[in-house]
């Protein structure tokens, strides 16, 4: 093959045609309520992790809701589970078990 | 498809009297399509059309490339203008795309700043001596083709149908950017059904292809091409197209814009090399035409001296379904029989048969 | 005085004005274009956020109508004021005491939107086409199938200076939802997702009904704006837009796309202020005195408006202020 120099770039484009929902909808399935956020983001506001790394959690359910899953789980891994996203939640979400069950159905993905 | 909505966008296009700008880059991407579209003008339709070898390149790459200010380029505009003023001509008969954009943002400008065209007007004298007028109407060459459309079918050796079925044949057309998008008003049919090429394809008996795909960029984009590690986000938008395309079974594409027509047909053959897929029948890939040259198949004119053979993708299939008679081992040989080498054989290019 | 009071259009404002103006003792006279009084409402078939039929909104104000013995003219297209009153297609002038102005709103026209090809790709609806549908009792894809998935796309016509619309037409949002969860009751198996820039949920009981699309139908709510729509080779729609929350393009395939179309300004609006000395508001619907206390006067002495000409409204707030300006018109005559 010839050396282009370059590859052929990859859309970075959500695919709702292709992506597998099966792991969103089991999130669904245990923690319903996150179907109510209104991505108000006060969890990751007062997010502990958020304040010191890059973790952003209302983006990384908001990508588990629609079928991407790369890195999610890595990312989950920066939550120090101290419930305080909890306590802001206009929805009564209940975050903390959203990151645990994202971590258990991304688990085995 | 419903396609009705061309008709509330309307432009004035001249129907003769045009001074023709030529485009920098067409001449050696396709160069038979220029010559191709003086002939047709000049000698089919015998409107009169002036081609000055006094003009200039635009410089559009240049502008778009950050190399060449907005001020210079105006200038280099308004030395076209002077060049048609001095030559006798009020149509500008614009071959490039890119120049038409530069064309009327330009005189946009100056229609909204007056004092940048007088400035304009001063640096131009400044430099050169010359004044000039504004040019009564800017058409697109495709525009002109779109215009005399009617009048090329009537006159056509070659329908755009298949000769083996009889069904019309699939063309999908493909606008370059700078032709509507920047002022609608500018494109004959707007820029979201845009009907320049459209028009040609029905006026000379093929079928439109509507594929979803089909408003988006080829992925020129000037310096994502020009910079060669940026190459790779300016093949995936045409891959993009191809794949969105390709269950239509297109004959072929047209497109009216040096670059497109440019990277749709080369980028074919890179991405064959790259990823191994080719589209097209055969997985030959799909032949890929500038508006001149499939004027000119219709009208009957000789592949080789419209330039076809300088095309990446083999345009053969689509000249046997056309039934255009042609000598195959003729390909590479100009017009005094001179053999001017032949490519490498390739996945969407034969070379040689 | 004369106790007549010309009232221009027949819809829920109009006819609540009527009814409450003969209450008051005056002589209501009704100018309806079309052939039956119920203006917009008459195309839907169930109302936000309770999903009342609109008959039941409509037969009660049509049956006072006809019990307290309203003098209705139909198939009268208003084509401007005259000194009292209005002038009639054809030439002839009803005139009055007093006029009320009560000639609603236009829905969008969403083929204006080319890029959502409405009017030219086989699967692009509008929330009208879909009322209709309700209406008919019977939704299906263009092809006549099932839907399996249905986007809307909210702000069609609305918060868009590209159709020279900076206003919020209010009453989409909460439309959006309703239909939305009509959609999921009648394709229980679909997925629903609406594409929004804002959710404004501005009436009771509206935000309520958002978290139940969410909650309890499994509505998705993308917040973003389809940038442009295209048909696949199966006459399905390719839709792209940003999910702005993650900072994404997406795109995908569905069944049907329905445009969630905004209001405008009355088309006869300029009509109306060349010959009524009124003014037309920026955003094409009647400018009213103020927004306060002459929310329902125009300003010029016997001129008054109710309902959607001067501003986007849902039907509740129509019917009051047909009732509201009852009440200035009679004190204006001295009822």
């Amino acid at each position: 093959m010839p050396q282009f120099g370059f590859s052929i770039s990859k859309p970075r484009a959500i695919n709702l045609d292709t992506n597998d929902q099966v792991p969103a909808e089991r999130l669904l399935q245990e923690v319903p309520e996150l179907k109510t956020c209104i991505a108000c983001g006060g969890c990751t506001a007062t997010c502990t992790a958020g304040n010191l790394t890059d973790f952003n959690f209302r983006k990384m359910h908001t990508l588990v809701r629609r079928g991407e899953y790369r890195e999610v789980y890595e990312q989950m891994d920066k939550c120090m589970l101290c419930g305080k996203c909890r306590l802001v939640c206009p929805r009564g979400i209940n975050t903390r078990a959203v990151v645990i069950k994202i971590k258990r159905v991304l688990g085995d993905y | 498809m419903r396609r009705n909505s061309w008709k509330e966008y309307q432009k004035e296009v001249a129907d003769d009297r045009y001074y023709y700008l030529r485009s920098c880059i067409r001449q050696n991407f396709f160069p038979g399509s220029e010559k191709a579209f003086l002939k047709i003008v000049g000698e089919e339709l015998g409107r009169d059309i002036f081609d000055d070898p006094a003009h200039t390149s635009c410089t559009g790459i240049g502008y778009h490339s950050d190399i060449v200010p907005y001020e210079t380029i105006m200038t280099v505009v308004a030395r076209q203008f002077a060049m048609m003023t001095e030559a006798g001509y009020e149509n500008a008969a614009v071959s490039c795309i890119t120049s038409f954009g530069v064309y009327t943002e330009t005189l946009e400008t100056w229609n909204e700043f007056p004092d940048i065209e007088a400035k304009v007007r001063e640096n131009l004298y400044k430099a050169t001596g010359r004044e000039f007028r504004k040019p009564r109407n800017v058409s697109h060459a495709s525009d002109i083709i779109f215009h005399h459309r009617e009048e090329i079918g009537r006159r056509a050796k070659h329908r755009l149908v298949n000769r083996f079925t009889g069904e019309p044949l699939r063309g999908v057309e493909h606008i370059g950017c700078h032709y509507a998008k920047i002022f609608p008003r500018e494109g004959i049919g707007g820029v979201e059904f845009p009907y320049v090429l459209a028009g040609m394809i029905e006026a000379w008996g093929g079928s439109v292809v509507d594929y979803p795909e089909r408003r988006h960029c080829c992925g020129f984009g000037f310096r994502n091409y020009l910079v060669q590690a940026n190459r790779g986000y300016s093949v995936a938008n045409s891959q993009k197209k191809f794949e969105s395309m390709a269950p239509f079974k297109p004959d072929f594409i047209v497109a009216n814009c040096p670059g497109c027509a440019m990277f749709l047909d080369r980028w074919q053959y890179t991405i064959a090399e790259i990823e191994g897929t080719t589209y097209g029948e055969d997985g030959r890939g799909i032949p890929v035409l500038t508006y001149e040259e499939l004027a000119g198949l219709v009208l009957g004119y000789d592949p080789w001296e419209l330039g076809l053979q300088m095309h990446q993708v083999d345009v053969e299939p689509l000249l046997n379904k056309l039934g255009v008679d042609y000598d195959p081992a003729a390909k590479y040989l100009v017009t005094n029989g001179r053999y001017i080498g032949c490519p490498e054989p390739a996945m969407v290019n034969m070379g040689a048969e | 005085m004369d106790k007549r009071v010309v009232i221009i259009g027949g819809g829920v404002a109009g006819m609540q004005a009527a009814l409450a103006l003969k209450e008051r003792g005056a002589e209501p006279v009704i100018l309806e274009k079309e052939e039956r009084l119920g203006g917009k409402l008459r195309d839907w078939h169930r109302l936000f956020p309770t999903f009342t039929p609109a008959a039941e909104v409509l037969e009660p104000l049509r049956e006072g109508i006809a019990r307290a013995g309203i003098e209705v003219r139909t198939g009268a297209e208003v084509e401007c004021l005259s000194e009292g009153g209005a002038v009639l297609r054809g030439g002839e002038c009803i005139e009055g005491g007093a006029t009320v102005i009560c000639s609603g709103f236009d829905v969008f026209d969403a083929r204006i939107k080319e890029e959502y090809g409405y009017g030219i790709y086989d699967n692009v609806f509008t929330t009208v086409d879909v009322e209709r549908m309700f209406n008919e009792g019977r939704v299906a894809t263009a092809q006549g199938g099932v839907p399996q998935r249905i986007a809307f796309l909210h702000c069609v016509g609305s918060r868009d200076e590209k159709v020279g619309a900076h206003h919020c037409s209010k009453v989409c949002c909460i439309t959006g939802v309703k239909q939305a969860i009509e959609m999921k009751e009648m394709f229980p198996s679909a997925e629903i997702y609406n594409f929004y820039m804002d959710i404004r949920m501005f009436g009771p009981g509206y935000e309520e009904l958002y978290r139940r699309a969410q909650l309890e139908y499994n509505i998705n709510f993308v917040r973003g704006r389809i940038s442009e729509a295209s048909q696949t080779i199966d006459g399905r729609v390719q839709i792209k837009a940003e999910d702005t929350l993650v900072g994404r393009p997406l795109k995908m395939t569905v069944d049907m796309l329905v445009l969630i179309v905004g209001m405008k300004g009355g088309s006869r609006n300029v009509a109306f202020a060349g010959s009524g000395g009124l003014t037309v508001a920026d955003n094409g619907f009647m400018q009213p005195q103020d927004s306060f206390l002459g929310n329902v006067s125009s300003g010029r002495k016997g001129i008054f408006y109710a309902g959607t000409v001067t501003a986007p409204k849902n039907i509740g707030e129509s019917l009051n202020e047909g009732v509201a300006v009852a009440a200035r018109v009679a004190s204006y005559l001295g009822l």
